[in-house]
């Protein structure tokens, strides 16, 4: 105890400090600005979504506190307020030392919004804690503040510290278990400084590319896979106006993040924090949703977990993770399996199997019913027979006898799902009809939770359910079976296939398999490319971190293939109005950054241009075309040499040499061997190139080495050479 | 009033997010909050004591459902309203033994009381004494039956009665909120000086050129062990670094800083190590009415290995540690499960909770409770501040303490959950 004695008086004795400062502020979104908790968003904001029976919000307002914030500012946007209704009648309104402030807005599309607002108010001073209501974490600000402090007294660009942990990605589906898509991140080891952040990785892709300049500059960078990113950000006052003076920032991490790292400009910095031994995660989405669910019961957030932080009522917990309120009803034959919470006032009938699963206040369970992995919210009545695996049921929703809800399936509010209907799996059940506006485009998401809202008509937001029901009476009753009220919301188009990744359920273990054989295939993919390029290759430096997926893409493919006529264009018209090398240079570099191209391109397309120049000029034999290519050459020696700065452009040449004797222009294929040495002599390609590229060829299939050994022979020749000296140097 | 409100919620919230830790530190916040409240607590002419029963009670038990696994701050709301109890029988008994009213005693009692037993004589000596002493025959004896005839002259004559008298009720609503407080500062003192207490024992216990054995930290054991080493007795501590929090590595630091011979030792090297210890001590988390003993996890293990042995298994505690409740109570039968981090790292292990594949129910689950039950069987001695108990003695101790109507803190006795 006597650790815990003195973490505490070391917090009490900072505490006066910072209090003598300025006392310390939050920001606190309480809109997620996605839409990926609809269609229950639509009739109450995500931060009041019941997380083991206690809505998310309280968590987050819980940690603040503990964590020695005293200032929150709770901005509410859609239903903001069901918000503030909440947090007026809770007991964070009457905190001492713990001012919780909302700021309401209408017409906030994005976090972007949310904060050039806060900024115009003025009521942000000095360093602040942005979060959004939905993170769950009991870590200890204390160290992450002190290293934001000490930094931004060195160095008044390091604005912001962003907190990071560690956490594997799942080895199946290289997703994390919160569902997020894998996330990377350049991090230098010594500074904590983040370097590069890439969420939205292909996973077919296999690699990310980062800016050149990036390396250069830092001695050593360490690139991470494992890293979660906890959505807990220190910043300082000016992200506020950073955020004014880029109003297109919208959206933190792909707006605002990548906009910083990329700007070189004004010099920001962003650095990490990294806790190991608390937790901290933030509900992105149903799976998380389920995740962080189990986390709390497992007591990972502790001491924000249920039987602590309940407000009224008291939990208990008792044996393998059951957490149960005073006051249930529960049959003695009734079955209640591990890791489950049961809350106020609920009954649950004879034979009832439950586990895994959190069931809200006031619910009435029948008789063998089964329900595993499901969240079940308040005053929900469940009839006799029903089975639930891995469902949200929301708020009143009323489940008739012999109903079944098969994996990943979401009941909106006060749904009614019929006798004996089945409820396919994945399908949300709303009481309202889905907007017709589609939103499969991710990046349309924030325009989207808005227009949503304000699409509905305002009877609905109030909660007027009964002009609801009877609407709804007159509708889709068939929908849900007899007696069912609700609509299914159809998935929207090219879904359907994504639907496992971010629901509630378990990946189906098909999916598994599917993802397992797609994994595999990638890393073929991955090493038939190691192949292709050279190992300095798949370092290659792009210049341009925004063009992240160069020669892959059909895209990229195209722009090259246009790039290479225009160079090819502009060195024939050199050709023949004699233009001074110089100028082809110049104009040569303009193509490139127009289209966008590393210089490593260019060479390959003036070497392409030049063999092009050679085949077509007339010969008859094929040592003729040897002398056509030779004068060639020799004639454009300085123009080839001026882009092969270093070793990979040499090998790119090389390679595209051998592109072009294997398919437009056959004829050199017997020339191979010879025109590499005529490079070699004029001194356009290096000896390490060549044997650099022969030794990539090495693994290569039989078909690729033909050239390998067609200039086995100069190989040879060359290698002795090293040889010989390497003994004369050993012998002197 | 809203001054002591806010303190409470305050503490209230302390005790709610674990932010207070150890008994001691609890019991002593509590004491004084509950000071607070009586001083506070505006008190009317007639049933004086009720009230201030009745508020207590009030706070108490909101403070107990905060954090229902510590059990100092029931401990303490209970000596307190013990504390009142006896205050105002003292009282009575002086004014009637004084002023020969045998009416005044009357309005004091409500009919919540009208079971207890009132010990008359044995609280005037109560009232003047500075030490508890331990429950004798005599006191036994001394219990006069006067208060038979007490439920029977009610508050009929009380108003008038109080009306004539007022001068002299509120002089005495004054002396007696006055008591209660100076009794309640007096248990504060106790709190503050248990370690103290408990240390000048020290050299009774431990003798020259043993092998003591202890697991994790606390603070009575740390001042014990002191106690004894300046008293020039040379002996050995062995510390178990009672895992997962390791605090026994805390201890051995503050042990050889002050020049105490110590080996540290893995808790599962405990049996292994039995043999060449004299005796083991170790603090308490909290001791029960019936002998058993709260302590932090592990202990019930080495408590077992020391009787294998037949090695002395000594547990130091201080009076606010006494609980009056037996562990067969559902109260006392919560465990704090603390957070799994402690035991390993999130990081590392976040791929064996992966939720989205298998049945979405994790394989892995990892429990981490903070204390161990050692029954009384397995306990040689008590050592509390008012010196050696043995473990069958311990509901004699706890009965002078604690008043039996106060068993069950609720202003309105239910049938308990």
């Amino acid at each position: 105890m006597g650790a815990q004695k003195k973490g505490a008086t070391a917090r009490v004795s900072e505490d006066p400090e910072e209090l003598a400062r300025h006392p310390l502020q939050a920001i606190l979104l309480a809109d997620s600005f996605t839409t990926k908790f609809r269609p229950i968003t639509l009739e109450r904001p995500k931060v009041l979504l019941p997380l083991a029976n206690i809505p998310m919000i309280d968590y987050t307002l819980a940690w603040l506190e503990s964590a020695g914030v005293e200032e929150v500012f709770v901005f509410c946007c859609a239903h903001s307020k069901q918000v503030i209704d909440y947090l007026e009648s809770s007991d964070w309104s009457s905190q001492p030392n713990f001012l919780v402030a909302t700021i309401e807005s209408h017409n906030s599309i994005s976090a972007g919004d949310a904060l050039r607002l806060i900024y115009e108010r003025h009521v942000i001073h000095g360093d602040f804690v942005l979060i959004s209501g939905d993170t769950v974490s009991n870590m200890s600000l204390t160290q992450a503040l002190q290293e934001h402090k000490e930094r931004r007294k060195k160095d008044a660009n390091a604005i912001m510290t962003m907190v990071v942990k560690q956490s594997k990605p799942s080895p199946i589906t290289q997703q994390s278990r919160l569902g997020t898509d894998e996330l990377f991140m350049a991090i230098n080891p010594d500074t904590k400084q983040l370097l590069c952040y890439e969420d939205k990785a292909e996973y077919s892709k296999g690699f990310i590319s980062l800016d050149k300049t990036l390396i250069a500059d830092n001695p050593s960078t360490v690139l991470h896979n494992d890293k979660q990113d906890c959505y807990i950000d220190i910043c300082s006052e000016e992200v506020l106006s950073l955020f004014t003076d880029n109003f297109d920032y919208q959206h933190l991490r792909r707006h605002f993040v990548k906009g910083l790292l990329v700007d070189d400009i004004m010099g920001y910095k962003i650095f990490t924090h990294e806790i190991h031994s608390s937790y901290a995660a933030r509900i992105d989405n149903f799976r998380s949703y389920d995740t962080i669910s189990k986390d709390i019961i497992q007591r990972w957030t502790y001491p924000f977990v249920p039987d602590v932080l309940c407000g009224n009522s008291a939990i208990r917990v008792e044996r393998r993770g059951t957490y149960r309120a005073s006051e249930i009803t529960l049959s003695r034959s009734a079955q209640i399996g591990p890791f489950i919470v049961i809350g106020q006032g609920t009954e649950i009938g004879n034979d009832t199997k439950i586990s895994h699963s959190v069931i809200g206040e006031g619910c009435t369970i029948g008789s063998n019913v089964t329900i595993e992995g499901s969240y079940i919210w308040n005053n929900v009545t469940i009839e006799d027979g029903c089975e639930l695996r891995h469902a949200i049921v929301c708020d009143g929703v009323t489940m008739k006898s012999g109903a079944v809800l098969e994996p990943g399936v979401v009941l909106s509010f006060k749904v009614v799902v019929g006798q004996q209907f089945v409820v396919p799996a994945y399908s949300m059940v709303s009481l309202l009809q889905q907007p017709t506006q589609q939103d499969s485009d991710e990046e349309l998401e924030y325009a989207d939770s808005s227009s949503g809202n304000v699409e509905l008509p305002s009877a609905k937001l109030n909660g007027d359910i009964t002009s609801d029901l009877s609407e709804t009476r007159h509708g889709p009753t068939s929908e849900l079976g007899t007696g069912g009220v609700g609509y299914i919301w159809s998935i929207f188009e090219g879904g359907h296939d994504e639907e496992w990744r971010h629901s509630v359920a378990p990946i189906p273990t098909d999916k598994l398999a599917k993802i397992m054989l797609d994994k595999d295939e990638d890393e073929e993919l991955l090493t038939q490319d190691g192949n292709v390029l050279s190992p300095s290759g798949e370092l290659k430096s792009d210049s341009d971190a925004n063009d992240s997926e160069d020669g892959d893409n059909e895209g990229s493919r195209d722009d090259y293939v246009s790039f290479e006529k225009e160079v090819e264009a502009t060195f024939l018209r050199a050709v023949h109005e004699n233009v001074k090398v110089d100028h082809v240079i110049l104009e040569v570099n303009a193509l490139r950054l127009s289209y966008n191209m590393a210089s490593v391109d260019c060479a390959g397309a003036i070497f392409y241009s030049m063999m092009k120049l050679a085949v077509e000029s007339p010969h008859s034999s094929s040592s003729e075309l040897h002398r056509n290519a030779a004068d060639v050459i020799t004639t454009w020696q300085n123009l080839l040499k001026s882009f092969l700065h270093d070793i990979d452009e040499e090998i790119e040449v090389i390679l595209k040499f051998e592109e072009i004797c294997l398919e437009s222009a056959k004829e050199f294929s017997p020339l191979f061997a010879q025109i590499l040495h005529l490079l070699y002599d004029k001194d356009i390609l290096e000896e390490d190139a060549i044997l650099r590229w022969a030794d990539e060829k090495e693994g290569a299939d039989e078909s690729d080495k033909v050239f390998v050994q067609r200039a086995e022979k100069f190989l040879q020749v060359r290698n002795e050479l090293i040889m010989s000296i390497r003994v004369c140097i050993w012998l002197l | 009033m809203p001054d002591t409100q806010a303190l409470v919620n305050d503490f209230l919230n302390q005790l709610k997010k674990r932010k207070i830790e150890g008994s001691q530190a609890t019991a002593k916040q509590t004491a004084e909050l509950l000071r607070s409240v009586i001083s506070q607590t505006r008190v009317p002419y007639t049933n004086q004591a009720g009230a201030l029963i009745d508020s207590v009670k009030a706070v108490g038990e909101r403070l107990i459902a905060a954090n229902p696994v510590e059990l100092a701050v029931g401990n303490i709301v209970r000596r307190v309203l013990h504390i009142i109890r006896e205050e105002d029988v003292s009282l009575t008994t002086a004014a009637m033994a004084g002023l020969n009213l045998s009416a005044v005693s009357d309005d004091e009692d409500d009919a919540d009381r009208d079971d207890r037993p009132v010990l008359s004589a044995a609280a005037v000596a109560a009232a003047s004494r500075s030490t508890l002493r331990p429950p004798s025959l005599q006191t036994l004896l001394e219990d006069v039956p006067d208060s038979a005839a007490v439920p029977h002259t009610s508050s009929s004559g009380g108003d008038s009665e109080g009306k004539s008298k007022s001068a002299d009720k509120s002089s005495r609503s004054r002396k007696l909120k006055h008591d209660v407080i100076e009794a309640v500062n007096e248990l504060i003192q106790d709190i503050n000086t248990c370690h103290e207490q408990i240390a000048e024992q020290a050299v009774e216990h431990i003798h020259q050129n043993e092998v003591i054995l202890t697991l994790g930290s606390s603070r009575t054991v740390l001042e014990f062990l002191c106690a004894a080493k300046e008293k020039k007795r040379s002996f050995r501590v062995f510390v178990a670094e009672g895992a997962p929090r390791y605090q026994g590595h805390l201890l051995a630091k503050e042990l050889v800083a002050r020049g105490l011979q110590t080996t540290l030792i893995t808790d599962s090297a405990v049996f292994a190590m039995i043999s060449r210890v004299n005796m083991v001590i170790v603090g308490a988390h909290a001791v029960m009415a019936n002998g058993g003993v709260i302590a932090p996890v592990g202990l019930n293990m080495v408590a077992l290995a020391a009787q294998k042995h037949a090695v002395p298994f000594v547990v130091l505690a201080g009076s606010h540690k006494l609980c009056p409740l037996y562990p067969h109570n559902p109260e006392v039968l919560l465990n704090e499960l603390r957070s799994p981090s402690e035991l390993l790292d999130f990081g590392e292990f976040s791929d064996c909770m992966d939720f989205g594949s298998g049945n979405g129910a994790p394989l892995l689950h990892v429990v981490n409770p903070t204390f161990d039950y050692v029954p009384p069987k397995l306990v040689s001695l008590f050592i509390t501040d008012t010196g050696g108990h043995n473990p069958s003695y311990m509901y004699r101790l706890i009965a002078d303490y604690y008043s039996a109507d106060d068993l069950v803190v609720q202003r309105r006795p239910t049938s308990g959950n």
